[in-house]
């Protein structure tokens, strides 16, 4: 049997005493594809972080081509010819892409200066033998997304490198881009590289890759030879047995003949979302399932006012309503919950109080100043009804927890009272008992007859909370789903995949 | 052969079909204070042309008057280009042309006080450099107070009063002196221009600190040690501010804590006009000399119109607003 160029044996890590990675087994052969699947959670990056250098493992061994080496930092792992492709963190917008790629590494004249020349023609000949064509001397920042992911990877085998990690490379690239790239990973492939391969796309992993590693809560689940494996085990891997607690289901009672509140009828952005309609009905909880690029976040920014738009109508309570940014969306009494709440849903130097009425100052100004008792009503009916967890309305919210900060910003939404609430991952980065309480929170609300639209990438999250699951695929709506004939997470995970 | 050529169109093809790319196209926002400054010279050369201002006295004089503001700009462009401020060079000038003064008086003789006034400007420096990287100050913050500190302590060391300098040669070389026609002021300008053109298009602290400026949390990815770029930024502005402190003292033959008043706003206009963006990553070292010199040329243009001091700070802030609107694209970077 071959040896692998790369093995970790044993890795273990903990953050504050809660384990992510438990005694973890990876390993990679010369020349193969190896993908690297899991949960949100699982302990993917973690493990790639570790690779290269980003955090030390508490416990555990690295070995390349037999040797033990010891990556304690960022430099340690180039020395050990890691290099990972990031997203989009490692490329300067401003400078050219000769001058990214050699970055820190430039050529010298004889007299110490920069030798431009010499590094743009260096990566006119590493572009052509990569077969790429951009011109050397572009400045980053005006190459399309595609570009700049075969930039970062020109960059990365610009310096001597055998191992090559790719954290979800495609998530950004238009199908042709994602073509275009796979060749290129064949050929990389070819030449004798080991890649690891994170990504949630399972059509993507069985096209490109030789192996596939998969980790669940912090352990080495499987690793098993692509050819002899399809998407259903993959699936069992991935989900595993147990379900979580805080995520059960309950089948709630709404009014199913209502007029719909919120009606999306064709709605287009560019190829990101293609004709997409939908209805939602008053106390009606529908989620948005779909991997990353699927176009759901489109569809709701677009929705909201605070995307792009290329076409397609709204309708709410019958309604049609022109929303071009997200004070219309508001008028026309939407409300959107977005994912990072700590940045763009709260002012966290604020109080409970200003945080909850600032959207609805207006109602609460007597003559030219605020109505101070009329304030601390709503704000202290709010902490009641949502069961905040603060000393007073007085308190500043970065030092509530993010569950209760999370229902801070439902409050906030609330209190101008709309009629449809759209929630981002509502519980990404809450722990675990701040999870059910505002899964009972939104449950509430839906019973209190507002419509409520939730996208999740947690399939469990959407589908304690949804009555009905809406399935994105390359910006196609291309499945709608009665939550009580979902009977397992992995038809949901089959529906998202796009089989 | 048949292949490989083949190939490669193939790829070309790709290349232009799948991906959006943004043609490079001339800007003329680009080149705004080139134009401007030409607009400026003319217009100032047929409005003025009876009042001598194309003669070459005044056109030498305008070279003088803004030595120290280029010197300072010259530094300050790498501070920007970080994307940090410093608001300290002017007391920094201020005091340094103090220290220098106290330092020939008491003897040290011109070595001396150029090295204590130079080591002024450094230290201030080294202390805005250590607060931004060290305490992660936000540099408008640590610099406004340093502004006020180093101010204060200038005008505390002599209770406010000038200090001569009698030191014929170091007045002579900084600042007073000519050589032939060439005002020395010209030769340290030029002087430093090249090698700060250099510094910043040739050597890697150049890209580097260009990088650091362009995307911070990318160039530390790259390598770039970026809390040390900052660090050296800051102690080469402080050793600039020092300098043009020297100058001042040279120029007028004494050191006096009002030198350089204010000259922070002209320093950071010259670099912003010239074409560095405020949020770090663009820089130019020959725009910002453009930049001084044209807010030099403003100004003596209209001194020699009549208008008096607050008609030309009302007329130079207006100038900046436009320019600066006008070649907006750097800020929306």
């Amino acid at each position: 049997m071959e040896k692998p160029m790369l093995s970790m044996k044993n890795i273990s890590k903990a953050f504050n005493g809660i384990t992510v990675l438990n005694s973890v087994d990876f390993s990679v052969k010369k020349g193969e594809v190896h993908a690297l699947m899991g949960g949100n959670g699982a302990g993917k990056s973690t493990l790639m972080k570790i690779l290269t250098g980003v955090y030390t493992a508490d416990q555990g061994e690295i070995y390349i081509d037999d040797q033990l080496v010891e990556i304690n930092n960022t430099d340690d792992a180039r020395k050990n010819y890691i290099s990972m492709i990031f997203q989009e963190f490692s490329l300067i917008p401003t400078l050219t892409v000769a001058q990214n790629i050699f970055l820190t590494r430039e050529d010298k004249t004889s007299i110490g200066l920069l030798n431009d020349k010499e590094c743009v023609e260096k990566t006119r000949k590493l572009l052509q033998e990569l077969e790429v064509d951009i011109d050397p001397n572009e400045l980053v920042g005006n190459l399309g997304v595609g570009y700049w992911q075969m930039t970062e990877i020109a960059k990365a085998l610009s310096q001597e490198t055998k191992i090559l990690v790719m954290d979800e490379p495609t998530a950004s690239l238009t199908k042709k881009e994602t073509e275009v790239l796979f060749s290129f990973i064949n050929q990389l492939k070819s030449k004798g590289y080991a890649i690891i391969y994170i990504s949630h796309r399972m059509d993507e992993i069985l096209e490109i890759c030789d192996r596939i590693t998969i980790l669940r809560d912090g352990k080495h689940v499987a690793t098993e030879d692509c050819k002899q494996i399809d998407l259903d085990m993959v699936i069992q891997y991935i989900v595993g047995s147990g379900m979580d607690k805080a995520f059960e289901w309950k089948e709630r009672e709404y009014a199913k003949d209502a007029a719909p509140v919120l009606e999306v009828k064709n709605l287009t952005v560019g190829s990101k979302v293609q004709g997409v309609n939908f209805n939602l009905y008053p106390g009606e909880i529908v989620g948005i399932a779909g991997l990353m690029g699927s176009g759901r976040t489109e569809t709701v920014s677009a929705i909201f006012g605070t995307g792009p738009k290329d076409s397609g109508d709204i309708v709410v309570n019958g309604k049609p309503v022109t929303i071009k940014n997200a004070p219309d969306a508001i008028k026309a009494g939407l409300a959107l919950i977005p994912e990072d709440r700590r940045v763009q849903g709260l002012v966290l130097e604020h109080s409970v109080k200003d945080n909850i009425i600032l959207p609805i100052l207006s109602k609460m100004q007597k003559g030219f100043f605020i109505d101070n008792k009329k304030a601390n009503k709503v704000a202290n009916d709010f902490v009641r009804k949502l069961n905040i967890k603060t000393d007073d309305i007085y308190k500043t919210t970065n030092l509530l927890s993010g569950g209760n900060q999370q229902k801070i910003v439902l409050a906030k939404w609330l209190a101008n009272d709309p009629s449809v609430l759209i929630l981002d991952e509502p519980t990404i980065g809450v722990d675990i008992g701040a999870k059910t309480e505002i899964v009972d929170v939104v449950r509430e609300l839906a019973d209190s007859g507002k419509a409520i639209l939730v996208i999740s990438s947690e399939l469990p999250e959407l589908l304690a909370l949804s009555d009905r699951v809406l399935v994105m695929h390359e910006g196609r709506m291309i499945k709608e789903m009665q939550r009580r004939d979902i009977e397992t997470e992995e038809e949901l995970q089959h529906a998202i995949q796009g089989f | 052969m048949q292949s490989k050529d083949s190939n490669l169109n193939g790829t070309v093809a790709l290349g232009s079909h799948t991906v959006s790319r943004k043609k490079k196209s001339f800007d003329w926002r680009d080149y705004i204070v080139y134009l401007a400054f030409i607009g400026v010279i003319i217009y100032f050369s047929v409005t003025l042309h009876d009042q001598g201002f194309v003669s070459t006295d005044n056109l030498l004089n305008i070279i003088r008057q803004t030595a120290m503001i280029s010197l300072m700009g010259l530094a300050m462009t790498f501070v920007i280009s970080t994307g940090e401020i410093d608001l300290s060079v002017g007391s920094i000038a201020a005091l340094s042309s103090l220290t220098a003064a106290l330092t020939i008086q008491a003897g040290f003789g011109m070595i001396g006080g150029v090295a204590i006034g130079l080591g002024t400007g450094l230290l201030v420096g080294l202390v805005n450099g250590l607060l931004v990287t060290k305490l992660a100050i936000p540099s408008f913050l640590v610099t406004l107070g340093t502004m006020g500190t180093v101010a204060g302590l200038a005008m505390w060391i002599t209770d406010t009063a000038p200090v001569p300098i009698v030191d014929a040669t170091f007045n002579f070389v900084f600042g007073s002196g000519d050589i032939g026609p060439i005002p020395i002021l010209l030769v340290w300008t030029v002087l430093a221009t090249i090698i700060a053109h250099f510094l910043l298009r040739k050597t890697s602290f150049g890209r580097q600190t260009l990088a650091t400026g362009g995307n911070e949390s990318a160039a530390r990815f790259s390598g770039v040690k970026t809390q040390r770029i900052k660090l050296l930024v800051f102690l080469g502005s402080g050793f600039m501010a020092g300098f043009a402190g020297l100058l001042y003292a040279g120029r007028m033959h004494a050191g006096r804590f009002t030198f350089g008043e204010g000259d922070e706003l002209s320093v950071i206009a010259a670099v912003i006009l010239g074409g560095t963006s405020l949020f770090g990553g663009v820089g130019t070292v020959i725009g910002t000399v453009i930049g001084s010199l044209m807010i030099g040329t403003i100004n003596n243009g209209l001194i020699i119109m009549g208008l008096d001091v607050s008609q030309q700070m009302m007329i130079k802030g207006l100038i900046i607003i436009l320019a600066v609107a006008f070649g907006k694209k750097a800020i929306k970077r």
